[in-house]
C-alpha cells in the first residue's frame, strides 16, 4: 500500500494523505480478508453463535408458545406463533454478540499487538476502524442468515421477500452494535474485564427490549421497564428488522439506529487508543513508561 | 449470472401472483352484542355494522345474493335483511331456538335446526310459511344438504347421530352413529360423502353417502396442546373436492386435510375459538371467525397462510359471503 501511495508527487506529507478510492478499497479488502480469514479458522465461534439463538428459538420458544400467544400488533396482520415473534429478536441477538465478540477481539489484537500493525497503514485511522467494523459486521450477517435458513425448516417463514429486504435493516443494525463494542473495546482496558460486558451490556440490552415480548406486554408489567426499553437502542434495531421482514420501513427505528450508530462511531474513533491496553500493562509490570 | 436474475424474477412473480381477488362483501354474526358485521373480502375492512335479534348466531345468504337470513336464536325467528339497504325486511316462522340453517340447491327451502326442540323445520322462503316438521335427535344443530337437494343431513348434539333426511318425503331414512357432540354437515361437492364434526369426540367422520355408513375417522393432534382443546366445529369442503378445512374452536386453529388420504396436512393459527369457517366465491379465500378474540382471519386457499384477522363485533359465531 505504501508502494502505491509513494506514486505520488509532492511533500512528504501530501504523499501519506493522498488516497485514491482504488486504494481504499484495497485496504478494506484486505481488512475484510483477514476478518474471514479468521472466522474461517474459528470454526467454534460460528458453532455457538448459530446454537445460542437457535436454543432460544427450539427450546424457550416453544415452551413459552401456548403461555404467551401473542396479540396483533403491527406489522404483523394475524396471529402469529411465538417462534416467528421472537426471530427478529434473534437476528439482533446474533448481531449484538456478534459486535461484542469484534470487540473483545480488538481488544485481543490490542493486547497481542496485532492492532498495531494495522494501525502503521498510512490510511486515516477512521476509515481503518470503520473498515474493521464492515468486516465484521459481513460475518454476523452471514451468521444471521445462516440462522434463518435453519428456522426456515422449523417452519418459521417469513414472505420470501422479507429475506431480501432485512438485508438493510441487518447492516444498519450490525453497524450500530459493532460501533457500540467498538466504544466499549476502547474504553476496557484488559482482555480480562471483558465478562462485565456480557452482564452490564449484552443481558440489559436484550432483555430490556422488544425482542422477547412485545412492548405492550412490558407496559402491563411495569411502566417503569417500559421506559427503559424505549430508551435501549436494541429494541429499534429489533423494530427495524421485524418490519422489514414484511416490506415496512419503520421510520422512527431506522432514525434511532442510524443517530445512535453515528454517535457510537464517531465516539469510538476519537476516544481509541490503540497503545492503552499495552501502555497500562506496562506500568503494571514496573515498565517506565 | 442468468441462474440468479430467474431466481429473482421467479420470487417477484409468486408475490405478485397471490394478486387480485373479487371484492364480495363478508357477513360476520356477532352471538353477543346482537349484530352482523359486514366486510369487504378485498380491502379486508369492516364497511358495516347491521342491528339484528338476539342472539344471531346461523347465517346464509341467498343465492342471488339480494337477502341474507340470520338465525336470531333468543328472539326465535330467522330474520331476512335486504343486502342493499342492509335493512331487516322480514322474518321466516323457525319455531323456537333456531341454530344453524342449510338453503336448498334451489334456494327455494331453508331447513332449520330448532335446537331446544328436537325438530328440523323445513320452511318455504317465498312463501315466508312453514312446510313441515321432521322430529330428529335430542339438540339438533349441524344441516349439510347435498349438492342435488336430495337430501339433507342434521347432526343431534346429544343423541350424537346424523339424521338423512329424504328432502321429497321430509323422512329419516338413515341415522348414523358419530362421536360425541356432533356440531356440524358438510357435503363433498359431488354429494359422495358428508363430513360430521365432533366437538367432544373431537373427531370428523366421514359417511359414504350411498351406504351410510362411516368410512373413515379422522383425529387431529397439535403439539404443545391439550387433546380436549381440540374441538371440530365447521367444516367446508373446496369446490373441486380436495381439500377440506375444519375449524377447531378452541385450539385456535383451522386444519387442512387432504381428503383422498384423509390425512391432517397442516394446521393454521387464527384467533381464539375459531368456530365457523366460509369460502369467498373465487374460492381463493377462507375466512374463520374467532369467537374469543372477535374477529376474524382470512385465510389464502392456495399456500393455506393466515393473511389478516379484522376485528368485528362481540363473538363472531357465523360467517357467509355474498356471491358474485
Amino acid at each position: 500500500m505504501t508502494d502505491a501511495a509513494g506514486t505520488f508527487a509532492g511533500s512528504p506529507s501530501e504523499k501519506w494523505k493522498g488516497f485514491t478510492p482504488i486504494q481504499y478499497l484495497v485496504c478494506l479488502k484486505g481488512i475484510l480478508q483477514r476478518e474471514w480469514l479468521r472466522y474461517l479458522s474459528q470454526k467454534e465461534r460460528f458453532v455457538s453463535s448459530l446454537v445460542r439463538p437457535l436454543l432460544w428459538l427450539f427450546i424457550f420458544a416453544a415452551g413459552f408458545r401456548q403461555v404467551l400467544g401473542v396479540s396483533i400488533i403491527p406489522p404483523y396482520e394475524t396471529y402469529v406463533l411465538y417462534e416467528v415473534y421472537i426471530t427478529p429478536g434473534l437476528c439482533g441477538m446474533i448481531l449484538l454478540f456478534s459486535g461484542m465478540q469484534s470487540s473483545l477481539s480488538m481488544v485481543y489484537d490490542r493486547e497481542m499487538g496485532n492492532m498495531r500493525i494495522l494501525l502503521v497503514s498510512p490510511f486515516p485511522r477512521w476509515y481503518l476502524l470503520v473498515a474493521k467494523l464492515l468486516a465484521g459486521v459481513a460475518v454476523s450477517l452471514l451468521q444471521v442468515y445462516a440462522f434463518l435458513a435453519i428456522a426456515w425448516f422449523w417452519d418459521v417463514k417469513a414472505p420470501v421477500v422479507g429475506y431480501l429486504l432485512i438485508l438493510p435493516a441487518l447492516f444498519f443494525s450490525g453497524l450500530m452494535l459493532g460501533a457500540l463494542g467498538m466504544l466499549l473495546s476502547s474504553l476496557v482496558k484488559q482482555l480480562e474485564n471483558f465478562a462485565g460486558i456480557m452482564n452490564f451490556v449484552i443481558f440489559p440490552m436484550y432483555f430490556a427490549s422488544s425482542a422477547l415480548y412485545p412492548l405492550w406486554r412490558v407496559q402491563e408489567a411495569s411502566p417503569l421497564l417500559y421506559q427503559i426499553c424505549l430508551l435501549n437502542p436494541f429494541t429499534y434495531a429489533v423494530e427495524l428488522i421485524r418490519f422489514a421482514f414484511y416490506g415496512r420501513i419503520e421510520w422512527t427505528s431506522l432514525i434511532v439506529v442510524l443517530a445512535v450508530t453515528l454517535a457510537l462511531l464517531g465516539g469510538a474513533i476519537l476516544a481509541y487508543n490503540p497503545a492503552r491496553g499495552l501502555t497500562v500493562r506496562k506500568q503494571d509490570m514496573g515498565g517506565n513508561q | 449470472m442468468r441462474r440468479y436474475i430467474y431466481l429473482l424474477a421467479g420470487t417477484f412473480a409468486a408475490v405478485i401472483h397471490t394478486g387480485p381477488v373479487s371484492a364480495n362483501a363478508v357477513y360476520v354474526s356477532n352471538e353477543k352484542d346482537n349484530t352482523v358485521t359486514v366486510v369487504d373480502s378485498k380491502t379486508m375492512e369492516v364497511t358495516k355494522t347491521i342491528e339484528v335479534g338476539q342472539r344471531p348466531r346461523g347465517i346464509t345468504i341467498s343465492h342471488d345474493g339480494k337477502h341474507l337470513y340470520v338465525c336470531a336464536s333468543d328472539d326465535d325467528t330467522v330474520e331476512i335483511i335486504d343486502t342493499a339497504t342492509h335493512e331487516i325486511t322480514g322474518t321466516l316462522p323457525s319455531g323456537p331456538d333456531p341454530e344453524l340453517f342449510v338453503l336448498s340447491p334451489d334456494g327455494k327451502t331453508l331447513y332449520v335446526a330448532n335446537e331446544d326442540d328436537n325438530l328440523v323445520t323445513v320452511i318455504d322462503v317465498d312463501k315466508k310459511s312453514v312446510i313441515s316438521e321432521i322430529p330428529v335427535g335430542v339438540e339438533p344443530e349441524g344441516m349439510g344438504i347435498s349438492p342435488d337437494g336430495k337430501t339433507m343431513v342434521n347432526t343431534s348434539e346429544t343423541t350424537n347421530m346424523a339424521h338423512f333426511i329424504d328432502t321429497s318425503t321430509h323422512e329419516i331414512v338413515a341415522n348414523v352413529l358419530v362421536d360425541s357432540r356432533p356440531r356440524f354437515a358438510e357435503f363433498k361437492p359431488d354429494g359422495s360423502q358428508v363430513w360430521i364434526s365432533a366437538e367432544i369426540g373431537g373427531t370428523i367422520s366421514v359417511i359414504d353417502n350411498a351406504s351410510r355408513e362411516v368410512v373413515k375417522k379422522i383425529t387431529f393432534e397439535i403439539q404443545g396442546l391439550r387433546s380436549e382443546a381440540i374441538q371440530p366445529v365447521g367444516v367446508r369442503i373446496t369446490a373441486d373436492g380436495k381439500k377440506a378445512y375444519v375449524a377447531l374452536g378452541p385450539a385456535n386453529r383451522v386444519a387442512v386435510i387432504n381428503t383422498e388420504t384423509y390425512e391432517v396436512e397442516k394446521y393454521i393459527l387464527v384467533g381464539q375459538r375459531v368456530w365457523q369457517l366460509a369460502f369467498t366465491p373465487d374460492g381463493k379465500n377462507l375466512i374463520s371467525t374467532n369467537g374469543l378474540s372477535n374477529d376474524i382471519t382470512f385465510i389464502d386457499t392456495e399456500s393455506d397462510e393466515p393473511i389478516k384477522s379484522v376485528t368485528v363485533g362481540a363473538l363472531p359465531w357465523g360467517v357467509t359471503v355474498a356471491p358474485d
